[in-house]
């Protein structure tokens, strides 16, 4: 059966989207971690042309937002179409009203959910059930599925049961553990599925759409008088629902030979012992279970499948009468609840036929939560509830998987407990970018599909965008895996970046013997003195087989560029023993000459040198009998870091969050700012090294750093006095600063190698060719003269931020930015624009931040990037939803409106107590520019010192006010995806609303956050998800929208293009005293460009004129001048020159030649459409535009 | 009616001017304009060696560098399998255009290396090209390696190339070989069937004020006709390769020389990079013009009747006329 061709290894999301997509018509979406990849296959297919079982495409729309998604379903469902639609998390709250409407009406639909936390104390993209949980009431169905399998099976069997119960299905399951694993799954046939599909019941469906030749309505207003009545007709089909699935399961055994129940019994027919729950924890406690009771136990699992409509006697029925206590786990929390929802459901149903005498005996139950966020559910942990139970009194209410020292719920578990397994476990640790993630995908498909073995893997990530690291998952062997849980002992560890044998303990889960590869520029006989101590005892103690291989060396070599992941697959064919070493390396050719058949042999040929190559520089090392290194392990945080970081960040920075009490972490997610300082990440080779003879002190470099790596200093020459001797300095090249020395200092360790600072400096040596003034060079040598060189510039004071030019760009580089050493991407287009704001405003700045790239790398765990000065001010931010920010942002202004006007009154009336010039000028100080903000802060400060002595009421209420009177600058800051598609409306709204508040579109283009899906800033002719094809309508032009109000301040910049320009735009829109929008072109990795170029791509934006830069400013229409202002020059290149350095646009040209020809000429003429318009209205009368008040 | 028909490579071709590798013959309008202008073949645009491998390792690290570095998100771009490549549009080109035109298109490769671009010359044969044009593309810079063994490495690429197609084949060098009438003797026996002279060393400039080398591409003009002209009149007769000329022709000034030399046909694509494709009339015209003017009725006819085994008795040939250009030259001082 094994070698049967419907064998296949896909994750859960496509298993489920395999499904849908063949059983559907329509689908609305909007894209939603982690169930995004479902509507992005059904997409993918779409575009191929597949067809569902009808003979059909089905249509696929990506909406503005779940909401969205779920209006559109609603209709299509109303007008007949068999509609589905994925999502997860938030993206289910937004449905939620319209899922009442659905259910309310008896409208057969699946929405598939991958389920994910809710945003709580924090935002989490893991995987529990508080979402589906949310969703119990809505009236939909649940159906649970346990694995990829399942989810592959009950989608199928979901969509069965609506059309016959006709109540609405949530099938779910969870988010990354299921929706993300790979596993060996047994495929539907069309014929299966078909087989499954009632042509009737789609007629049904169809005969109950709104159809004007058959017209009724839908959708009533009802009155006290039925609404109850009305509420109450629907009982009879839920009643019905679990029967209608238990025929489907039998219908469906029949076609596959797979047999599933609703509620299903695993484990002792005896059991005493019994642990109820859903989905993929199931699995783990299944197999516990048996294991257990091999070892004489007597222990049990119901796992529930329909969790609504809750069946009761399917419940009881499974319950082997000998058990004498329950434990009921769910994997969500609901605060202030007597329980969480299943124990609830569980309890009342066993205690109802207590009471009803059906239930003889009534076991001892307990409830507990496991799971949240994708906390590992372990074997151990199955055990640990298993062992509880067996207690007199065992806990209620308690939580596994932590250490709850608040409230002490949590149990006590044997961590060392593991079950024993068949086959191979592997783990693998590498970049994020050197593909090791995607060579394994590829080995689980060679080894799952092409012979008899069983393969599984999962992936997990860490929070940064660069230089992040993947450790992947994978198991194989000669039966189906079960064991949704992270590998735990190892027979096979690779290490493919040397860097991580210093920082992540990895070989303390290798098995005794195991094999450990590392990737490393060292030979088989330098390498053991590189290791860490702790390394080599382990590798010595547990007789580990230790391999080395120079994949750098061999890619080269082999004329494979940087690319080692096919080497390192080769060696993990070649050493692992899952299949004879020869067949192996057999099969990974197979593979390669099947990836690469249409780009020639060559091409093959060239890989296959590859593989040959790595197998003859594969080598193994001779262990030593003992430990020699001097080397240590880990990062060690320096003795100034803050107690909350050295005790809490430390341990998330060391891979050791798990191991946090409760108590160490904050109540209210409220967490301290700046501690990516502390991370010294060390993510790159290469460091930009300053040549003080060739600046010229123009600030570029540290303007368009998207890290916050480069700063500079102007100092008097004393301060040198006490310089290590390889500080460098220039004399300031500024008039009117005699005996002033420059520095610029690059923060070596924080540095991400993007090169972008090179490309931004204009300064080159009169000598040497190819020298600037700033190069890229080998880190290594010159790291610890950069440390010393650092700890001495830190200690130069900063410049008085009123002593420097706030308006050029040179002058800009003096100021302390507030945001430094985020995670973004190396080379990221929009950190330098936050970063930037950061200097200008940061010390009195508010941020509201949108959900997206700039949420997670400016508020990600463990560490964040916005940070404080000396005097410890610096940028307040939350982040709230994704949807709601410019809501959240405007809420923040009207508060601090409203605080500044209570202060205010309250220090009026403080008239007799206080210096009333002192009074006078705080509350009417203009404070636009930096002198008068400082001169703000002074009075700000005698202000407190006098309403420290003052011992009236209001003096008490002021002071704690009194910082309200600096004036606060309110940002809204997101990305394209916030601004033009979910939070369009309340963005639209809070700009009508004329009230302060600055806006930031960090615009990509894409959904950059998510995957690159198409938003309403999409361009024309520009592939992105969900334009496959080519977008084909424009890009909105949020610019004209927003200035058609007329009292908004309005301006696109691109950085890269004309620095200035963005200067001036974020000083103008901060200073204006209304609202403002400024739209930033944001290069990204989702573009497809080198990412060094980005800056060159920036100005090409704008020198074709896709990206004019422009300024509308109401303050000069209100003094009669044109408030239109373009500054950019005329285009001097083609749309299609600017375009066709990116893969989104080429992407097109290579696979549709034509329709990219058509759309880019169309891209050109809405280019010079809007060039015109631009154009004219720059040269209006200011009578043109709209008055402002 | 002056009869401009010529044989090259044992292709009929309507007319002596052939258009050579450029940028010109991207697209299929271009091609059936130059035909309708009256050139005798078209050498496509070339496909280089690194190209097709620096493509595809581009799309690939894109795409995989970007690939699942997040959870959320596996990858921006749809698999790179999908794509048209340079070569599958190229052939695609080819494939068209020889069912569109009559006149011979002749594919182009551009490479040095024995190996990766072979398989190339099979697809372009398939696709319908008339002859191939092989661009060897080599600058010696290895100290270790003997001028023999650089002639081997272009006599392999053309008998391996040769293994494998069957339609004619010109290769395309520069001139700086130490014997080098001996290794066009040797291609013709490895299986070439044309010599297209002269491929030119790219040489690049320097910058003085940003000290960068600089890129730019000067159009070959009429004075480089002199060493291809040379050796063309040395080759003709002595040897059975056809004889193309491919520098400096900027009017049919230079075709009238090459075609007196002894070319079979000559090749143009600055002069109409400059001036435009119809400028082929002109030139055209110009040929016609003269030929009518002498009498000639036939391009064979006027073919090789300067070549230097014609003119072997005229002393220009000699070593005298060269000690004479250099005293007459001094001595104008």
């Amino acid at each position: 059966m094994n070698n049967e061709e419907n064998w296949v290894t896909m994750d859960g999301n496509q298993a489920a989207a395999h499904v849908a997509y063949r059983v559907n018509e329509v689908s609305a979406i909007y894209p939603i971690t982690p169930s995004s990849s479902m509507a992005e296959l059904f997409d993918e297919w779409a575009t191929q042309g597949l067809k569902n079982i009808w003979g059909q495409i089905p249509d696929i729309i990506s909406m503005q937002s779940e909401a969205g998604a779920a209006g559109a379903v609603h209709g299509a469902l109303q007008t007949g179409g068999l509609t589905t639609t994925f999502t997860a998390s938030q993206g289910l709250m937004l449905m939620l009203p319209n899922m009442y409407k659905i259910a309310g009406e008896l409208t057969p639909t699946v929405f598939h959910v991958a389920a994910r936390a809710l945003a709580t104390q924090g935002l989490s993209i893991f995987g529990d059930h508080s979402d589906v949980m949310a969703a119990r009431m809505t009236g939909f169905a649940m159906l649970a599925s346990a694995s990829v399998q399942e989810s592959h099976d009950m989608a199928l069997i979901a969509q069965a049961a609506t059309l016959k119960s006709r109540i609405p299905f949530m099938h779910f399951f969870d988010g990354f553990r299921t929706s993300h694993e790979i596993n060996k799954v047994h495929l539907l046939s069309d014929e299966q599925i078909s087989a499954m599909i009632d042509p009737q019941l789609v007629l049904d469906h169809q005969n109950r759409a709104l159809n004007p030749d058959n017209p009724f309505i839908r959708g009533t207003a009802q009155n006290p008088d039925v609404y109850f009545q009305s509420r109450e007709t629907v009982n009879p089909f839920y009643a019905k629902t679990p029967k209608i699935l238990e025929e489907l399961f039998s219908q469906f055994e029949n076609l596959t030979g797979r047999s599933y129940e609703l509620i299903e019994y695993h484990g002792a027919p005896d059991a005493e012992k019994l642990i109820i729950i859903m989905a993929s924890g199931a699995e783990t406690a299944a197999e516990t279970a048996e294991y257990l009771n091999n070892q004489g136990e007597k222990v049990g699992v119901i796992q529930i499948r329909l969790y609504r409509p809750f069946s009761n006697q399917h419940l009881l029925d499974k319950i082997p009468a000998t058990v004498r206590k329950i434990a009921v786990l769910d994997r969500t929390k609901e605060p202030g609840a007597s329980g969480e929802p299943l124990y609830q459901d569980v309890l009342t149903a066993l205690t109802e036929a207590y009471n009803a005498g059906t239930l003889e005996h009534l076991p001892k139950m307990i409830g507990g939560r496991y799971g949240l966020s994708s906390k590992e559910f372990t074997p151990a942990m199955v055990k640990g509830i298993y062992d509880e139970l067996g207690k007199d009194a065992p806990k209620n209410h308690f939580t596994i998987g932590i250490n709850d020292d608040v409230s002490f719920s949590s149990l006590d578990y044997p961590s060392e407990f593991h079950l024993s397994d068949e086959g191979t476990q592997a783990l693998f640790y590498g970049l994020g970018a050197d593909g090791t993630v995607s060579a394994n995908k590829n080995s689980i498909k060679i080894i799952g599909e092409n012979t008899d073995l069983f393969a599984q893997g999962y992936f997990v990530y860490d929070s940064k965008k660069s230089g992040s690291q993947t450790v992947s998952h994978l198991r194989f062997g000669p039966k189906h895996i079960k064991a949704p849980y992270l590998v735990e002992k190892a027979d096979f560890i690779a290490c493919h970046n040397f860097n991580f044998v210093e920082k992540v303990e990895m070989l303390n889960n290798a098995k005794d013997n195991a094999i450990f590869l590392l990737n490393t520029p060292y030979s088989k006989e330098q390498v053991w003195d590189q290791l860490p101590k702790v390394v080599q005892e382990i590798i010595i103690e547990k007789k580990l087989r230790f391999y080395v291989i120079d994949a750098a060396e061999v890619a080269k070599i082999t004329g494979m560029g940087r690319r080692i992941n096919t080497i390192m697959q080769t060696c993990f064919f070649a050493i692992s023993e899952i299949l004879p070493a020869e067949e192996a390396i057999s099969k990974i050719k197979e593979a390669i000459e099947k990836t690469y058949a249409r780009k020639g042999a060559h091409v093959i040929q060239q890989n296959f040198q590859a593989v040959d190559a790595t197998v003859e520089h594969l080598s193994q090392v001779e262990l030593p009998e003992s430990a020699t290194s001097v080397h240590g392990f880990g990062q060690e945080l320096p003795e100034e870091a803050p107690e909350f970081v050295r005790r809490v960040t430390a341990k998330m920075m060391e891979n050791r969050g798990d191991d946090l009490p409760v108590s160490a972490l904050p109540v209210d997610g409220t967490y301290p700012s700046g501690t990516t300082r502390w991370e010294k990440r060390n993510i790159s080779d290469m460091i930009p090294e300053w040549r003080e003879d060739i600046c010229i002190q123009c600030g570029n470099c540290s303007f368009v750093c998207p890290h916050s790596v480069i700063r500079a200093k102007f100092y008097h020459e004393d301060v040198l006095q006490d310089a290590p001797e390889c500080f460098p300095s220039a004399p300031i090249n500024a008039r009117g600063f005699p005996e002033t020395r420059y520095t610029l200092q690059v923060y070596a360790e924080d540095c991400t190698g993007c090169q972008l600072c090179v490309e931004a400096c204009p300064a080159h040596s009169l000598k040497e060719s190819g020298v600037k003034a700033i190069n890229m060079r080998p880190k290594e040598p010159i790291l610890e003269r950069e440390k010393t060189n650092i700890d001495f510039f830190e200690n130069i004071e900063i410049n008085d931020r009123s002593q420097v030019d706030f308006a050029s760009v040179r002058g800009s580089q003096f100021l302390e930015p507030l945001f430094e050493f985020s995670g973004a991407c190396a080379g990221c287009g929009e950190t330098p624009y936050v970063r930037l704001l950061s200097q200008l405003f940061g010390d009195r700045m508010v941020v509201a931040n949108a959900t997206g790239c700039s949420s997670i790398y400016g508020g990600n765990l463990p560490t964040t990037p916005w940070t404080q000065n000396k005097q410890g001010q610096g940028p307040a931010w939350s982040n709230s939803l994704f949807e709601d920010n410019a809501e959240f942002g405007l809420g923040m202004r009207v508060a601090l409106d409203q605080h500044f006007e209570y202060a205010a009154n309250l220090l009026k009336r403080l008239k007799a107590d206080i210096d009333e010039t002192l009074i006078d000028e705080i509350l009417n100080s203009s404070q636009l520019l930096e002198s008068e903000i400082v001169a703000q802060r002074v009075r700000v400060g005698r202000l407190k010192e006098s309403l420290e002595k003052i011992e009236s009421e209001d003096a008490k209420l002021l002071l704690p006010l009194v910082d309200n009177f600096v004036r606060r600058s309110v940002w809204l800051l997101g990305g394209d995806g916030w601004a033009y598609d979910i939070g369009s409306g309340g963005l639209d709204h809070v700009l009508a609303s004329g009230r302060n508040v600055n806006v930031l579109v960090l615009d990509t283009e894409v959904y950059s956050n998510t995957g690159g899906q198409a938003s309403k800033a999409t361009p024309t002719a520009a592939t992105a998800k969900f334009a496959s094809a080519g977008k084909r309508v424009g890009k909105k032009d949020l610019a004209l929208q927003a200035i058609s109000y007329g009292n908004v301040y309005v301006a696109q910049v691109a950085m890269g293009a004309n620095p200035q320009q963005t200067l001036l735009a974020m000083r103008e829109a901060e200073s204006y005293p209304g609202p403002s929008l400024i739209l930033a072109y944001s290069h990204c990795i989702a573009h497809g460009i080198n990412m060094q170029k980005g800056l060159d791509q920036q100005k090409m934006a704008t020198q074709s004129a896709y990206w004019p830069l422009l300024r509308y400013n109401p303050t000069l229409r209100k003094a009669g001048d044109n408030p239109f202002v373009l500054d950019s020059p005329r285009p001097t290149v083609s749309f299609r020159d600017y375009a066709y350095n990116e893969l989104r646009y080429k992407i097109l040209e290579r696979s549709h030649p034509k329709e990219a020809k058509q759309l880019i000429q169309l891209a050109q003429e809405l280019v010079d459409l809007r060039w015109k318009t631009y154009e004219n209205m720059s040269q209006w009368p200011a009578s043109e535009f709209q008055p402002v008040a | 009616m002056t009869n401009l028909s010529s044989n090259y490579m044992g292709l009929d071709l309507k007319s002596p001017l052939v258009v050579s590798s450029s940028p010109l013959s991207r697209s299929l309008d271009n091609i059936c304009r130059i035909e309708d202008h009256g050139a005798g073949a078209l050498v496509m645009f070339s496909l280089f060696e690194e190209q097709i491998l620096s493509e595809l390792s581009e799309v690939e690290n894109l795409v995989e560098s970007t690939a699942s570095i997040t959870p959320e998100t596996s990858e921006y771009f749809p698999q790179s399998n999908d794509y048209y490549v340079t070569v599958d549009r190229y052939l695609e080109l080819i494939r068209t255009a020889s069912e569109r035109v009559d006149m011979p298109i002749i594919g182009s490769l551009n490479g040095v290396t024995s190996q990766g671009w072979i398989e190339y010359a099979e697809l372009i044969e398939e696709a319908g090209a008339a002859a191939i044009e092989i661009n060897i593309y080599h600058f010696p810079m290895n100290l270790d390696i003997t001028g023999n063994e650089i002639e081997q490495l272009h006599l392999d690429i053309v008998a391996s190339i040769r293994e494998q197609i069957n339609i004619p084949i010109a290769v395309k060098l520069n001139p700086y070989f130490s014997a080098f009438a001996n290794i066009v003797k040797q291609f013709e026996s490895y299986g070439a069937n044309g010599l297209v002279l002269f491929n030119r060393l790219y040489q690049p400039d320097f910058d003085i004020e940003t000290l960068d080398v600089t890129y730019d591409l000067e159009l070959s003009n009429p004075h480089e006709i002199r060493l291809p002209l040379l050796w063309i009149s040395s080759l003709f007769g002595n040897v059975n390769l056809s004889l193309a000329a491919t520098t400096g022709i900027q009017s049919s000034n230079e075709l009238i020389k090459y075609l007196l030399a002894g070319a079979n046909v000559g090749m143009t694509a600055s002069s109409l990079l400059k001036h435009g494709i119809e400028y082929l009339d002109t030139i055209h015209n110009g040929l016609i013009n003269w030929m009518e003017s002498r009498g000639f009725s036939s391009v064979d006819e006027l073919r090789g009747t300067m070549s230097r085994d014609q003119l072997k008795d005229n002393p220009s040939f000699g070593r005298g006329s060269y000690i004479k250009m250099l005293t007459g030259y001094d001595s104008t001082y």
